[in-house]
């Protein structure tokens, strides 16, 4: 090889390394892990290939639970959060005063330690026996509750996680659409006022339009993230979430890997697996449907 | 004047009140975002007895104390979790951008064969999930005996394709006549990149060591798996930890302290480098 | 419509960390605009003609003075009830809608008793199209129109609703050379047409000039002159409108008049009966010099530029403000154009004298 073409590789030689052996092997290993009977972490050995691991995990009950979960979890975060960063950001775009305080706060929870935060919002929502926790007492005063956010019902353990979920998603979006739609052209407003054009309309006629491209770019995101939730669960709900029922994919993935239920890498690939393929399936299908309704131009 | 164009929408009542609402959204949403920080704050400084005599959450404290931060740092190797946690962050971030910058600076200035196929085999790689690699890197990790190490935690966490993509695009803005000049002048290619490329490019640097620097500090998942000698635990583990473990028994008020003190660096940080963070993240920041 | 304003004054508050004292943007406007003319509002960059422009569509509200349209006093309307048509220099057209779609949103904005019947509508968006001639570009995109046919639609746009007045900010500023030749005589033609007062804003003296009915020149926020364009033209008041229009631009010397006599350079080149003796600055127009063999301005030759029907006479001259001053003359005139030295007689109408330090004409 000639001299030029060597000093080029040598420049790339450290991030081929790191990226070879960190993350293009493992993806490789990954599929092989998956197909794997009985491996053993421990000898090193498995019995022989097939698809057994699949059918594992998918009988699994606490992979349907954590299934379930994860579905509701996006289902309900990902429209709730959107659409109220797209409200937050229309208000904070037509406002002056005050207008990069509430842009600071706002971002606050960007730079915060998930799992720190969580356990306060953990404490908000508990219920022990020495106290009932600040939000039933917010419930105390419209005569509801109390409830166990925490160790309770279902319902209430899954809104906290939502709950916590959109809390820590808002900034990203809010962001991403404030600077989106200060980039829509101001003449574009004033043509649309000259000829009258009512508030809901220069809405929905005009900046939702220019903005469809961010905003279709933030759902698919949306749903890529909330798919992979995993850190808020365990903030709220402590590592042991197959015990408090709020389990997500991956971190089924984890548990199969790691922890008191762990040591099997073959079923934590499988669901690995199984949870990238619904993640394509999504994003393809995102992709497919927003093709039909979002306006590129140049 | 474009401002004031922006303003003077449909004067009167239904503007007026559409102001106020405007304002009550976000007000709402401000404390939505800031009560959880005041309350963390708040349970923080209420004593332990005081914490628990309290059926009724109290709103404030008359009797503050910093005993809770005393604990945090005694009862718990909490300053422990804050050396590694540093280290970690500081360790990988340099490596990060030393790794990227090469090989950024290859893909954008130097030639050599196989580079587009090279490119495009990067490019593919941004698509493939962190949750899928995990698993191996777990048992590699494992099988090399470097649970509870630093390069354990360390090494798997450097890569960033994002990264380098992001940089090699920011390299191409400078323009070819400064580096065809500096080739004239018998300039190295890495002086060249040291003392021209870096220089211009700077704010990007800025950006992707920022952006680098959140996600170790609040890094979770990976550390979890590659460490279980609390030795080696950064500050989420730790957090966890003392969350599962507590002090002995349950001490929320000392939790919430070791909770701020976590909080705190990057909220520091944030409050003085905001508009580059923010800049940062809408360039090239996802949750996640 | 007559469009008439009063005391038209707009201020902005300081926007500089030093300076905080406020701009005046406009500056005590008197104007009535005639009933069906094109009129243009010339002037350099930040003379405050688009704050005008803005002002007369509502977009800003002045800080003090009324506007009337007709007899309707409008100053306090919103834009939208103005009823005012306005093509932006960008065009401003809607990227993701068709130029069908755009030349409609005004009209599917109006509400009630207003609104029309949809085949009214569809009629009234062709019959517009036809007038500006993209009646066979309906279906597309603006990004799939040039910059022209973007003008045309943005017009169509601003004419669909029929507006009482049609103003339009530097709508040629983005188009080349060429094209902004043929769009000018476009606009003409339209406004011809339809015969709504129209209101626009150049910075182009020639293409003032070449299309307006009027036009108002304005510096620094105040109008300096308002007039048929050859009247502006041929009767500057002030030194500074003598210098914007005309290309090319007026020459200037300094000269003295002594005993009802101009002297440049102690050559008395004209007779100027009525002003007091002063030091006078002098604008001579390029085509107020004629080729004479005993005229009285004496300048050295410096080169000639032959451009067909014309020819421009680059010469010195001791009293002139620029190093070379140009003349244009006929190219049928005999001289001889070898010679180091050129004479030169003045014609009247094309001489002015401004005082000295207050730039108004004196004569």
């Amino acid at each position: 090889m000639e001299k030029k073409s060597l000093k080029g590789w040598l420049y790339l030689l450290p991030a081929i390394l790191f990226l070879g052996f960190f993350m293009v092997y493992p993806l490789i290993d990954v599929f092989v892990y998956s197909f794997e009977e009985n491996y053993n972490f421990a000898s090193q050995t498995y019995s022989g290939m097939g698809s057994y691991n699949y059918s594992y995990v998918l009988r699994d009950p606490y992979f349907l639970q954590a299934v379930r979960n994860t579905f509701l979890l996006v289902v309900i975060t990902v429209p709730l959060s959107t659409g109220l960063a797209l409200l937050i950001s229309v208000a904070l775009s037509s406002i002056r005063p005050l207008k990069q305080l509430f842009q600071t706060v706002f971002f606050l929870p960007y730079v915060t330690n998930t799992l720190a935060v969580g356990l306060v919002f953990m404490i908000l929502f508990k219920r022990t026996a020495y106290t009932d926790g600040f939000v039933n007492l917010l419930l105390s005063w419209f005569g509801a509750g109390p409830v166990d956010f925490i160790d309770g019902p279902y319902a209430a353990k899954l809104f906290v996680l939502c709950l916590y979920t959109i809390w820590v998603v808002m900034p990203f979006k809010i962001l991403i659409l404030t600077s989106a739609l200060a980039s829509v052209n101001q003449t574009y407003y004033n043509a649309a006022r000259i000829d009258g054009t009512s508030r809901t309309r220069i809405f929905f006629r005009i900046t939702l339009p220019m903005i469809s491209p961010t905003l279709v770019y933030l759902i698919i995101t949306g749903f890529i993230g909330a798919f992979k939730a995993y850190s808020d669960a365990v903030a709220l709900f402590g590592t042991n979430l197959n015990a408090a029922g709020m389990n997500t994919i991956v971190g089924y993935v984890y548990d199969m890997l790691y922890g008191s239920s762990g040591g099997y890498p073959s079923y934590a690939s499988a669901a690995a697996i199984l949870l990238f393929a619904i993640v394509l399936t999504i994003t393809c299908i995102n992709l497919l449907v927003s093709r039909k309704h979002v306006h590129y131009f140049s | 004047m474009q401002s004031e164009t922006t303003h003077k929408k449909t004067g009167k009542n239904g503007g007026r009140i559409l102001r106020v609402l405007t304002y009550m959204l976000l007000a709402f949403w401000g404390l939505v975002v800031l009560f959880p920080f005041y309350w963390m704050v708040l349970t923080s400084i209420k004593s332990y007895g005081a914490y628990n005599s309290e059926y009724v959450p109290k709103l404030y404290t008359l009797s503050p104390t910093l005993q809770n931060y005393a604990d945090a740092f005694t009862a718990v190797p909490l300053a422990r979790y804050f050396a590694n946690t540093v280290f970690f962050t500081a360790a990988t971030t340099a490596l990060m951008l030393a790794v990227t910058v090469l090989a950024a600076y290859a893909f954008a200035r130097l030639n050599f064969r196989g580079k587009n196929f090279l490119f495009v085999l990067f490019l593919s790689l941004m698509m493939i999930p962190n949750e899928l690699v995990v698993i191996t890197n777990y048992v590699t990790i494992t099988n090399l005996d470097l649970r509870n190490t630093f390069s354990g935690l360390i090494l798997p966490s450097v890569t960033s394709v994002f990264y380098i993509y992001l940089l090699k695009e920011n390299f191409e803005q400078v323009p070819d006549q400064l580096y065809y000049a500096a080739k004239v002048d018998g300039t190295s290619d890495l002086k060249y990149l040291i003392k021209v490329m870096l220089p211009l490019c700077r704010p990007t640097i800025v950006t992707i060591t920022i952006l680098k620097a959140i996600e170790c500090w609040n890094s979770y998942v990976w550390p979890r798996l590659a460490t279980d000698d609390p030795q080696y635990y950064l500050v989420s583990n730790g957090i966890q930890s003392i969350r599962e473990n507590g002090f002995g028994r349950e001490n929320i008020p000392a939790m919430m302290a070791a909770v701020v003190v976590i909080s705190l660096p990057l909220i520091v940080l944030f409050l003085f480098f905001r508009k580059m963070i923010m800049a940062g993240v809408s360039r090239g920041g996802t949750k996640g | 419509m007559k469009v008439t304003l009063q005391n038209l004054t707009k201020k902005f508050p300081g926007r500089g960390r030093k300076s905080r004292e406020e701009v005046i943007a406009v500056n005590d406007f008197n104007l009535e605009i005639p009933d069906g003319k094109l009129i243009g509002l010339l002037g350099p960059s930040g003379c405050g003609k688009s704050t005008a422009l803005n002002l007369l569509c509502g977009l800003l509200k002045p800080t003090n003075g009324r506007i009337f349209f007709g007899d309707d006093d409008v100053t306090d309307l919103e834009p939208e009830k103005r009823e005012v048509g306005m093509v932006f220099q960008n065009y401003a057209l809607y990227p993701h809608l068709t130029v069908m779609q755009n030349i409609l949103f005004p009209l599917q904005n109006l509400k009630g008793a207003d609104r029309l019947s949809k085949e009214e509508m569809q009629k009234r968006a062709f019959d517009v199209a036809r007038l500006v001639q993209i009646d066979g570009l309906m279906d597309r995109r603006p990004g799939e129109l040039s910059g022209g046919q973007q003008q045309r639609v943005a017009i169509a746009r601003a004419l669909v609703k029929m507006p009482r007045i049609l103003l339009m900010d530097e709508p040629l500023s983005n188009l080349d050379a060429r094209l902004r030749l043929q769009t000018r005589e476009e606009i003409r033609r339209i406004q011809k047409e339809t015969k709504i007062t129209t209101v626009f804003v150049t910075h182009d003296q020639e293409e003032a000039m070449s299309i307006s009915d009027e036009i108002v020149v304005m510096k620094d926020g105040v109008i300096q002159q308002a007039g048929k364009p050859q009247e502006v033209y041929d009767d500057p008041k002030n030194l500074f409108v003598a210098r914007f229009l005309g290309n090319p631009p007026i020459n200037l010397f300094q000269g003295t008049v002594k005993s009802g006599r101009l002297y440049l350079a102690d050559a008395p080149v004209l007779d100027t009966s009525g002003i007091p003796d002063q030091e006078v600055t002098v604008g001579i127009r390029p085509e107020g010099f004629s080729l004479s063999k005993d005229g009285h301005f004496v300048c050295g030759l410096d080169r000639v530029e032959v451009m067909g029907r014309d020819v421009s006479v680059i010469f010195r001259h001791s009293a002139s403000r620029e190093p070379a001053a140009r003349a244009i003359i006929s190219a049928e005139s005999q001289t001889d154009l070898t010679s180091s030295e050129v004479r030169f007689d003045l014609k009247p109408g094309k001489v002015f004298l401004f005082h000295n330090e207050t730039e108004e004409r004196i004569g």
